[in-house]
């Protein structure tokens, strides 16, 4: 395995998705090539940084919006 | 709605889903308020995969909801009520995106900076993440194309798993994983130009 079949299959190797022989190619080329082992771990840091991004939530007025829209749809409707 | 939902910690054990749709339907406000606030920072994202304003994807997340409200008597359990909620939000999305393309010039587009959140608003996980990197991540996903966006947005920011994010766009697991592997690598690729400018991380 080069460094370029390498780098396609980190993906496939973290979802536990490589077959039964890809699998021990991409250890050993990882084990034995630095510049790969650099990738890997900056790759899965990515990883960690993109769960780690804040999430903005609705609007107040938005959520008070569907509030509303929830309880008048509620009292229409009958029980 | 007393019983089903326990607070540990700050972490919501969430109601199976027959105990949601019951609470829906039955006009239960604490249950949708409870959705409400569980999803929608997730639905924003996902819905900015595909418009090309925050505002625009507040108002998708809007009309998704407004649709789960007239709809949720016909939700039939095949998929997990997520599952259901996330694919009208990705609907509702697509066509919204479709008409921007079609009506706002090229040049307006990708000018907005990235959706940043005011200092403080992002609890512990967003302040241990130096800000500058932050930025720089929101720009590299705002990159994206729309459909390795959205994947990269369910998978990585989410958390959601690879069958979930298959059916909730509607992706064969090959597709998704390439489009997964596509996003992670132009983000990795952004990062590493960065820290090789500054010296290593």
């Amino acid at each position: 395995m080069n460094c370029d079949e390498f780098a396609e299959l980190v993906t496939a190797y973290l979802d536990d998705a490589l077959d039964d022989s890809s699998r021990p190619l991409f250890l050993d080329h990882m084990a034995q090539c630095a510049g790969c082992t650099g990738y890997y771990g900056q790759f899965t840091s990515a990883i960690s940084a993109l769960g780690a991004l804040p999430a903005p939530g609705l609007s107040p007025q938005t959520r008070s919006h569907l509030l509303t829209a929830f309880r008048e749809a509620s009292s229409e409707k009958p029980e | 709605m007393s019983e089903g939902v326990v607070r540990l910690g700050g972490v919501t054990d969430f109601p199976p889903d027959p105990v949601i749709v019951a609470g829906l339907r039955s006009g239960d406000e604490e249950v949708f308020a409870l959705l409400l606030d569980e999803w929608s920072r997730g639905m924003l994202r996902l819905a900015r995969s595909y418009v090309s304003t925050a505002a625009s994807a507040e108002e998708v997340v809007q009309d998704t909801w407004l649709a789960v409200i007239r709809a949720v008597g016909t939700f039939e359990g095949r998929s997990s009520l997520r599952t259901w909620v996330y694919r009208i939000l990705v609907n509702t999305a697509r066509r919204r995106g479709e008409r921007e393309s079609r009506t706002i010039p090229v040049s307006s587009v990708g000018g907005e900076r990235p959706d940043g959140v005011p200092p403080g608003e992002g609890g512990p996980e967003g302040a241990a993440l130096a800000g500058e990197v932050r930025e720089l991540i929101d720009k590299a996903v705002g990159t994206l194309p729309s459909r390795q966006r959205a994947v990269i947005t369910l998978r990585d920011m989410e958390g959601y798993g690879a069958d979930e994010v298959c059916e909730i766009l509607s992706i064969s697991p090959a597709n998704q994983r390439v489009l997964l592997h596509r996003a992670r690598s132009a983000v990795r690729d952004h990062l590493a130009a960065y820290y090789d400018g500054k010296g290593g991380p």
